[in-house]
């Protein structure tokens, strides 16, 4: 298929892609991978791509004291291969390695899923249950949003027009904290009919602390408030973390569509968090 | 002089096609770019069903780069109407197919109207420029809603009932009659979209003041298409050639005479220039073909004990809106695949076609076959669980053993060879069929949230289409012979024509490896050429599983008769009687002289000299063979799966599929593996993956790959594949087809895998593909899981409304 013609620019800094993004009907492209379906479809209709894939600034992780910060255009082969995200923050890598594949992941980015803020997509309940924040810039400087502002609705963020995702700052999980995405879906391509990231802190045969952030089950990912909170202190074996997580489906509201019904999303995402959460535990 | 080899057939060898097409040197028909080229698209009906009120294209004649654009009425009498070359009953009814509708729309993605640009972006935005008027019509997506006839696809033929067509081999009610078990079930099969690897794309080249054409399409029957457009668009079929260059797969879906291919030949008929048209996925999703979509009603007749003593089907098979070229034939084929390798007294089959507002049906690999042979192992293991008998043993205990062969069917076919014993001993070897069982059961014991299936499929298959006097007995337009040539070359080197259109099966490399034994040749002085009117004049096409045992044995016969033509030369040449010369390796010698030789290549040049010649020779080796089969070939295997199901989610993981296939003698062990993989994919993709969704509007809900899933090499398992062999007897070199055997089997085997893990929860049936959600849904309803995919959208069939479908979508929870 192919595209209404549209202009293209490709700037080479930030505030380049933030002068090149002043007026018009103006869109950001990164990877392409969400885009591009888009415009070939003739689903989306800019007058103006402003290609951020050469802003060199843009790209890599680089340790910064308590947090890590990652650059909006590193590619999810980055994401996936990068030592300090390994040693800090591996559920990141884990559920990256999950996204599509191999063609996708070395050219998709981690700002531009992040940015796109599809539901299914993997990376912006990671995002959230990491309680990363975005660093945004437009016309009048920078701004930093925190996760939990950051997803507006189905495919809409915080950043807005005349605006570009720089990078995404997220914590190092200290000594104690294990994770792990739990991804259901039917073919390795396909997006997640739910996915679960789970963050614990184990206190012997006990979740101490856990967060936990909901793929597909809203028109934005959602933290698992409910579980989260029944999670604290719940034992691993004599069925406090099913109690707990029995509670996952509290306050979503799942889509019904090809990859299954609502209600059946609400089962599942018990079942996942569960499997998450012992996973994560080690358990 | 040249080595020979000999014994090349059964070699691995590398496939000759491959360097060039795995470094981007393929010349796919997209690839093609004549000087003065115009590029079309087509304007495709959003709705399923509507009158047309008015196309006007006067604002896209107006875009930049636009040199002409047509409706449907503009063209009408140059496109004619697309043909159906099978016309299985005599009052079949047969609905105009106008390439671009006229007057209704009958499915989502039927063209109304053409616009022709200078470039292909020039012409994608002039489409949305022309104005199209509709006036919506009810859709009917559903087969049984169909036959109501409340709502007519076809006014004028005043039925959705496209045909009945009838088969009876004994007298089923009297067996039924005498039976202690009447044995009912419904399947159904989902439609599913071919997905060939590269979309359709045809190109027109008009020369001589466009009074001839050649015609490049990404077809699997560039033979067939010249005899069909020759007909359809009135141009004599001299002034036609066709050529299908490199084609991506096709699985059926090329097996088609397709709108655009006489679109692109009437506009650069009308237009003096080049066209090309290429279709995008997911336009490839609307307008080619569909396969599968049929509701399958099994009754089997049998004693208390499971001897068979009938089958009753009762087949409703989806045509979609129209008849393409082999539409209402594709269950007909499969007619006499329902009783499978079973013995019984009596078989009934009826088959009614029915009209939907969906994109047409046609032949999927393996067409008709895998609709029966899923029905018969299906009912085979739920009769088994009915009964309380193993599912293997109730099938050793009805189906043909090998001293029977060769065996006539009670659907009227002499099975030529098999051994179904030795495929499955071999096969329940490999698989460890008695521990698995043991595993099962212990899961069962324990209440495992993963249980443990095990499926079989003891299937065989009729393939090779097709000796003619058969075809013509059931009434398709053609016959079922292979042409081959061989003609020597005055170097000794050799170049074989064949009439097969090969796809990607390896023609070019099995042919030169048949070629080269016979002559006794190198493997790598072997040319193999196809796929071009001009330079293979005779051929009837690839489809089928066809092409080796027509066109692979008619250069085996070609070969022989070069083999005859050399030795009259050589015994001129040895100054023998021609009855003393032997051929052996590649040289001809005298019987008791071994010093007296002479090589095929020496006579290949002595051949192009001729100045030594024996009298009343022609100079020339060159040979034809046309051969008609004289039966079809019956590949068969036993194919078992274990599938892991997870009971809280509802997925399915295939731990271990296990195919031993008997396909006779094998030319090319890696190409026959190939296949067998490529085929298994196909197969566990239908029992697993894919299918094609319409909402009751007659929307395709999965129009493109993010929602019609198909399974890559990642989401499939490792295969145990094996194979025994038992010569086709039917054939000289005793091959069987194997191009489509692995689809056949394995999606019974899948199915029969998941339902077995299942038995526990009382589950007999789950609707294709065995979704998770499905899976999960038939746990908490004790269900098949029902036919729809997504709320407000029909799977196979069935108006339901989500309550009707047993789900309540606020409810929430889940019940367990």
């Amino acid at each position: 298929m192919i595209p209404a013609s549209f202009e293209y620019r490709r700037p080479s800094t930030v505030d380049e892609a933030v002068q090149a993004l002043v007026g018009g009907d103006a869109k950001v492209l990164a990877g392409g991978q969400s885009l591009l379906p888009l415009l070939r479809l003739r689903l989306a209709f800019p007058d103006l791509l402003v290609d951020v894939g050469r802003v060199e600034s843009m790209r890599g992780v680089r340790d910064d004291g308590e947090h890590l910060v990652i650059g909006a255009v590193t590619t999810h082969h980055g994401v996936v291969t990068d030592p300090l995200i390994a040693q800090h923050c591996p559920l990141l890598a884990q559920a990256t390695s999950t996204v599509a594949d191999p063609a996708v992941r070395h050219r998709g980015t981690f700002g531009g899923a992040l940015s796109h803020a599809d539901p299914a997509g993997d990376l912006p309940a990671v995002a959230l249950a990491l309680d990363a924040e975005f660093e945004i810039a437009g016309p009048t400087g920078r701004r930093t949003v925190a996760a939990s502002e950051f997803f507006v609705d189905y495919l809409q963020t915080a950043v807005g027009a005349g605006e570009v995702l720089v990078s995404v700052r997220v914590p190092k999980l200290g000594a104690g904290w294990a994770s792990h995405y739990e991804k259901f879906h039917r073919v390795a391509q396909a997006w997640a009919i739910v996915g679960v990231a789970a963050i614990v802190r184990r206190d012997g045969d006990s979740i101490a602390e856990a967060r936990i952030g909901l793929t597909n089950m809203g028109s934005t990912p959602l933290r698992a408030s409910a579980t989260e909170s029944a999670l604290a202190g719940a034992a691993l074996h004599d069925g406090g973390v099913t109690a707990a997580t029995d509670r996952a489906s509290e306050g979503t509201d799942p889509p019904s569509d090809l990859g299954g019904a609502a209600d059946y999303r609400r089962h599942l995402v018990k079942v996942l968090t569960r499997r998450a959460v012992l996973a994560a535990a080690g358990s | 002089m040249t080595t020979t080899e000999t014994h090349v057939i059964g070699q691995p060898r590398k496939r000759k096609e491959d360097a060039r097409l795995i470094t981007g040197q393929a010349r796919w028909t997209d690839n093609i770019t004549l000087p003065g080229m115009l590029h079309f698209a087509l304007v495709r009906s959003p709705m399923a069903h509507a009158k047309i009120s008015s196309v006007d294209v006067s604002a896209a004649l107006q875009r930049p780069g636009v040199l002409a654009a047509f409706s449907g009425a503009d063209l009408a009498a140059d496109l004619g109407s697309l043909p159906c070359a099978w016309p299985v009953t005599p009052d079949m009814v047969h609905p105009d197919h106008h390439p671009l509708a006229t007057d209704e729309v009958r499915y989502v993605g039927d063209a109304v109207a053409v616009v022709v640009a200078r470039d292909r972006y020039a012409v994608a935005d002039a489409i949305e420029a022309v104005e199209v008027d509709y006036e919506p019509l009810p859709a009917v997506v559903n087969m049984e809603e169909a036959l109501k006839d409340e709502v007519l696809v076809h006014s004028q033929a005043g039925t959705n009932k496209c045909f009945v067509w009838p088969f009876d081999g004994g007298d089923y009610d009297a067996v039924k009659a005498t039976a202690d078990i009447v044995f009912k079930r419904r399947y159904v099969q989902q439609r599913l979209i071919p997905t060939a690897m590269e979309p359709r794309a045809v190109v027109v080249e008009p020369l001589a003041a466009a009074e001839e054409f050649t015609v490049y399409s990404t077809t699997q029957i560039p033979h067939i298409l010249r005899v069909m457009l020759a007909l359809t668009v009135g141009i004599p079929e001299q002034k036609l050639r066709v050529i299908a260059p490199d084609v991506g797969g096709g699985f059926g879906s090329k097996l088609n005479v397709y709108a655009e291919e006489v679109i692109a030949l009437v506009l650069a008929k009308r237009l003096g220039r080049p066209v090309k048209w290429t279709e995008s996925r997911s336009e490839g999703y609307q307008a080619t073909i569909h396969g599968r979509d049929q509701i399958q009603d099994i009754e089997i007749a049998a004693t208390k004990d499971g001897k068979l003593l009938g089958l009753s089907v009762d087949l409703k098979a989806d045509m979609g809106a129209y008849l393409q070229l082999v539409t209402p034939g594709v269950p007909v084929l499969g007619a006499f695949m329902y009783n499978a390798i079973y013995k019984m007294d009596a078989y009934r089959f009826r088959c009614t076609g029915v009209f939907t507002t969906k994109t047409p049906t046609d032949a999927y690999r393996g067409a008709g076959r895998p609709e029966a042979t899923y029905a018969i192992e299906r009912a085979m293991s739920d009769l088994a669980h009915e009964i309380g008998k193993d599912p293997m043993q109730l099938r050793r205990e009805n189906w043909i053993t090998h001293e029977e062969f060769p065996f006539t069917t009670i659907a009227g076919l002499t099975y030529d060879s098999g051994d179904y014993e030795a495929a499955t001993a071999r096969s329940m070897e490999l698989f460890g069929y008695d521990d698995l069982r043991r595993e099962q059961a212990e899961r069962r014991d324990r209440n495992d949230p993963v249980q443990l299936g095990i499926g079989i499929s003891t299937f065989t298959e009729m393939c090779g289409l097709a000796p003619s006097r058969v075809l013509g007995s059931l009434s398709y337009g053609a016959g079922g012979w292979e042409a081959a040539s061989i003609r020597m070359l005055p170097t000794g080197k050799v170049e074989v024509v064949t009439g097969t259109a090969p796809h990607g099966q390896g023609h070019v490399t099995s042919w030169s490896q048949i070629a080269a034994d016979a002559l006794g040749v190198p493997f790598e002085d072997v040319e193999v050429m196809h796929s071009d009117t001009r330079v293979a004049p005779m051929g009837m096409d690839t489809y089928g599983s066809r092409s080796l045992v027509v066109g692979g044995v008619a250069v085996h016969l070609a070969a022989q008769k070069v083999i005859e033509k050399a030795k009259k030369v050589a015994a001129h040449l040895l100054e023998a009687a021609e009855s003393d010369i032997e051929f052996a390796a590649g040289t001809f010698s005298v019987k008791g002289s071994p010093d007296a030789k002479k090589t095929i290549q020496e006579i290949s040049l002595a051949t192009f000299a001729a100045h030594n010649f024996p009298d009343g020779v022609e100079p020339s080796l060159n040979s034809d063979a046309v051969l008609d089969p004289e039966n079809f070939s019956f590949p068969h295997g036993t194919h078992l799966c274990a599938a892991l199901v997870d009971t809280e989610t509802g997925h399915t993981k295939i731990r271990s599929y296990v195919a031993v296939d008997d396909v006779g003698n094998v030319i090319n062990p890696m190409i026959v593996e190939g296949q067998v993989h490529g085929g298994l994919a196909q197969g566990i993709a239908q029992a697993l993956y894919e299918e094609a969704v319409y909402d009751d509007d007659g929307n395709l809900v999965t129009g493109t790959l993010v929602d019609y899933l198909v399974p890559a090499a990642s989401d499939l398992p490792e295969f145990t594949t094996d194979r025994t062999v038992t010569p086709a007897t039917s054939n000289p070199l005793g091959v069987k087809g194997v191009g489509e055997a692995g689809t056949i089997a394995s999606t019974p085997a899948v199915v029969n895998a998941v339902v077995d893990a299942l038995r526990p929860f009382g589950i007999d049936d789950i609707r294709m593909p065995c979704t998770p959600e499905r899976v999960w849904r038939a746990i908490q309803d004790r269900s098949s899981g029902g036919d729809r995919s997504a709320e407000g959208t029909v799977a196979y069939g069935g108006t339901q409304t989500a309550t009707t479908a047993g789900r309540d979508t606020e409810a929430g929870g889940g019940a367990q």
